[in-house]
């Protein structure tokens, strides 16, 4: 094990511009990216005694920058809370939808959850089979009961509090660690409709701190839960860095890996080949290496190491790697109601239905059916509509009592619905390099082709019917609607390295090891074969868990 | 509605000022002659100076809210006190205010009465200004003052009540309110 001194020389990394980031000796495991899949197979492969480094493209966030941060957020013309963009993280988007990548990551130790919303749900039994039960896109080659026992341990970790209150969720063993946040004013103006309309409303899982937990303090209501949670109460994955870091775990950040480098053989990778701010490259050495750098730069980082041994790019035999790239959908209806709605005190959700998720074209007493060939829809009731007061006096072109009758005008009434859908994996939506443009190392960028097809729309239009039923009946004015012509994605990349028995079909295998490469696991959504509809976060923490116990049994 | 220092160190904690106690947060605090300064602290802000933030608020601020100068008075100083550059932009700004004002309507902004105080920052283009630290006089009227202020107004509890939301965005105000009625 690690006693933390670091590198080979006896140095160690630190977080600041002159922190020394050479290279340790060659260690158990190096991990690529410090979200929350990195973050959590260091911290459990550290707990174990194994030695282990994290290589982050992004800095070290300080929290005590958080506050101002939250700020940046509230006020224009703040930029980029957690400093994407430039030339370090450029992309194209030459797909027949523009996918506004930058938008949806961070890079930084800690990674997309630094600017996550923090909803944790598990899959459902349904998106392990959806061949077997549906006929359409592919079966997972492990079940909902493979991963039920690492659902219940991310719970642990990540600190979810939640009630078993879902009759349609899968079943599970045991509470949450934490119980639920109550439901909101706002739901409660929801709950008649609902009722009178047999829709059943839920409580939602967060991540997010509902008690003290883990040195944590509970939620303070902020409301800027995304993009930054100034009081720490939402869980990012700085918690399992820190973990790691305290079981003796070096965590590098600024050290962008450039490659993979194989051995001879070419059926094991022998190093990381990472760039450091002062303009040197160096080689991390590992005897295992576990790849969790998302959904999109996952992909990007073994492609980019194509050698003569593998000329399409590591762990590439398939040609698949990059494709089947997924993201669910937002749908979303809204409007006006005659009384107060009390939105925006915080920036979370508290209720949702899952009535619509195995079977989203079923009748309910209100809602008519449907025989159309739809997905899974997951409900959401915003407790977030409409505008923000402190955020439309910044921008506003009025001040003194004008501005205070505009603001009194436009808020107070606005209520909402979201819904996430997902998509079947489809070839052709994929990630995959660039040419033409390069990164500020000189690598081609990464290319987001991405599409939405009709079944993907129907079910948008679906989901639209049912929240138009639901606003209806509550008597709401409905003044807009997010429907397949102008939805978007909700920031969850999916399927790019998948999951399969057949290495002529799939990246990895059951274990999430790539079918070339010996030594070499990836825990991402990536792995994921379809995308569900519900939030990843909580599976991608499973899956990683599941990854360092593999590891381990290896070592 | 009288807006009080409380209200000021609740926007302060909205914008990442982390203040000890307000009782200390007075003009006098960056007051000190040159040389006196605490490590890492603002030079003073003279009267004139002062004078014209509290007359911006002023103009900025509902005709209801009451208590301006003391709201001011706390929420500025505990904002840059420690920030030596951001105070000078903010005494940058007030400077080419007091410019402006002496040259297009003869005298100090604080002097103005309140529609020409009204009527100047619309002339200088500051209501629909890109608020930017960097940027041309609108647009850091906009930043250093205009929003600057309006922040500390709308994300105080007083100022959110006076819209109808007591905990809004960027207030830590707890996990109670929004489980409220309107009624209760």
């Amino acid at each position: 094990m690690s006693d933390g001194s670091g590198g080979s020389d006896g140095t160690r990394a630190g977080t600041g511009g002159e922190a020394d980031r050479r290279p340790s000796g060659r260690v158990d495991v190096c991990v690529i990216g410090s979200g929350p899949a990195g973050a959590l197979v260091a911290a459990t492969l550290a707990r174990r005694g194994r030695d282990v480094v994290v290589l982050e493209a992004g800095r070290r966030f300080d929290p005590a920058e958080r506050l101002r941060q939250m700020e940046r957020s509230i006020r224009p013309g703040g930029g980029s809370v957690w400093e994407m963009g430039g030339a370090r993280d450029a992309f194209t988007s030459p797909g027949e939808r523009r996918y506004p990548l930058n938008a949806a990551r961070v890079k930084g130790v800690g990674g997309s959850t630094l600017h996550w919303q923090g909803m944790v749900m598990r899959l459902h039994e349904l998106d392990f089979e959806r061949r077997t039960r549906e006929g359409v896109a592919d079966d997972w080659p492990i079940g909902y009961d493979d991963l039920a026992p690492y659902y219940a341990r991310a719970e642990r970790e990540l600190g979810v509090a939640g009630a078993v209150d879902d009759p349609f969720a899968p079943p599970r063993d045991g509470p949450f660690p934490m119980p639920a946040f109550p439901p909101s004013y706002g739901d409660s103006l929801f709950a008649d409709a609902c009722e009178r309309l047999g829709v059943a409303m839920h409580s939602v899982g967060n991540a997010r701190n509902s008690e003290a937990y883990d040195g944590r303090g509970p939620c303070v209501g902020y409301g800027t839960c995304k993009p930054v949670c100034p009081s720490g109460a939402k869980y990012t994955a700085e918690v399992h860095v820190a973990e790691a870091e305290a079981e003796g775990a070096r965590v590098v950040d600024r050290a962008a890996v450039q490659r993979l480098e194989h051995g001879d053989s070419g059926e094991v990778v022998e190093a990381a080949v990472y760039a450091t701010p002062d303009g040197e490259e160096h080689r991390q050495e590992a005897r295992r290496f576990v790849v969790a750098c998302g959904g999109v730069e996952t992909p990007r980082l073994l492609l980019l190491s194509a050698s003569d041994r593998h000329p399409d790019g590591l762990a590439n035999s398939s040609g698949l790697v990059g494709r089947y790239f997924m993201d669910h959908l937002f749908a979303g209806v809204g409007g006006r109601l005659d009384e107060p709605t009390r939105q925006n005190h915080v920036g979370f959700i508290t209720s949702e239905c899952h009535q619509f998720y195995d079977d989203p074209g079923r009748a309910t007493r209100g809602i008519p059916g449907t025989d159309a060939d739809v997905g899974s829809i997951k409900l959401e009731f915003l407790n977030y509509a409409g505008p923000s007061p402190v955020e439309m006096a910044l921008g506003a072109e009025e001040w003194g009592d004008d501005l205070l009758s505009v603001l009194r005008e436009a808020y107070g009434n606005e209520i909402a619905m979201g819904a996430l859908v997902g998509q079947l994996p489809r070839r052709e939506n994929r990630v995959a390099l660039d040419r033409s443009r390069t990164d500020d190392h000189g690598n081609p960028v990464p290319a987001i082709h991405w599409r939405i097809d009709d079944r993907t729309k129907r079910t948008i239009e679906r989901a639209n019917e049912i929240q138009r039923a639901i606003l209806s009946e509550l008597g709401v004015e409905i003044t807009w609607t997010v429907g397949p012509e102008n939805t978007g994605p909700a920031f969850h990349h999916m399927g790019t390295t998948r999951m399969g028995t057949d290495p002529e079909e799939s990246v990895v295998d059951s274990t999430l090891r790539t079918h070339d490469l010996d030594n070499c696991w990836i825990a991402s959504s990536g792995v994921f074969v379809t995308s569900g509809a519900m939030n990843p976060t909580l599976t991608i923490a499973a899956l990683a868990l599941r990854v360092a116990d593999h590891v381990d049994e290896t070592l | 509605m009288e807006l009080t220092r409380r209200d000021a160190l609740a926007a302060l904690a909205a914008s990442g000022a982390l203040v000890a106690g307000g009782a200390s947060l007075t003009w006098d605090r960056l007051s000190r002659a040159d040389g006196e300064h605490g490590e890492g602290e603002s030079a003073a802000f003279d009267g004139e100076e002062v004078a014209t933030l509290v007359a911006v608020a002023t103009v900025l601020y509902p005709s209801a809210a009451t208590g301006v100068p003391e709201f001011v008075e706390t929420y500025v100083v505990g904002r840059i006190r420690d920030r030596p550059a951001y105070a000078a932009g903010v005494r940058d700004v007030l400077s080419t205010l007091d410019a402006s004002a002496e040259s297009w309507y003869g005298g100090r902004y604080a002097t103005l009465d309140d529609g020409d105080r009204d009527g100047l920052l619309r002339e200088l283009g500051v209501a629909t200004a890109e608020p930017n630290p960097d940027g041309t006089d609108a647009e850091r009227l906009r930043y250093y003052l205009v929003n600057e202020l309006l922040y500390a107004f709308y994300a105080s509890p007083t100022g959110g009540r006076l819209v109808g939301i007591e905990n809004p965005q960027g207030y830590p105000g707890g996990l109670e309110s929004y489980r409220r009625g309107p009624r209760s």
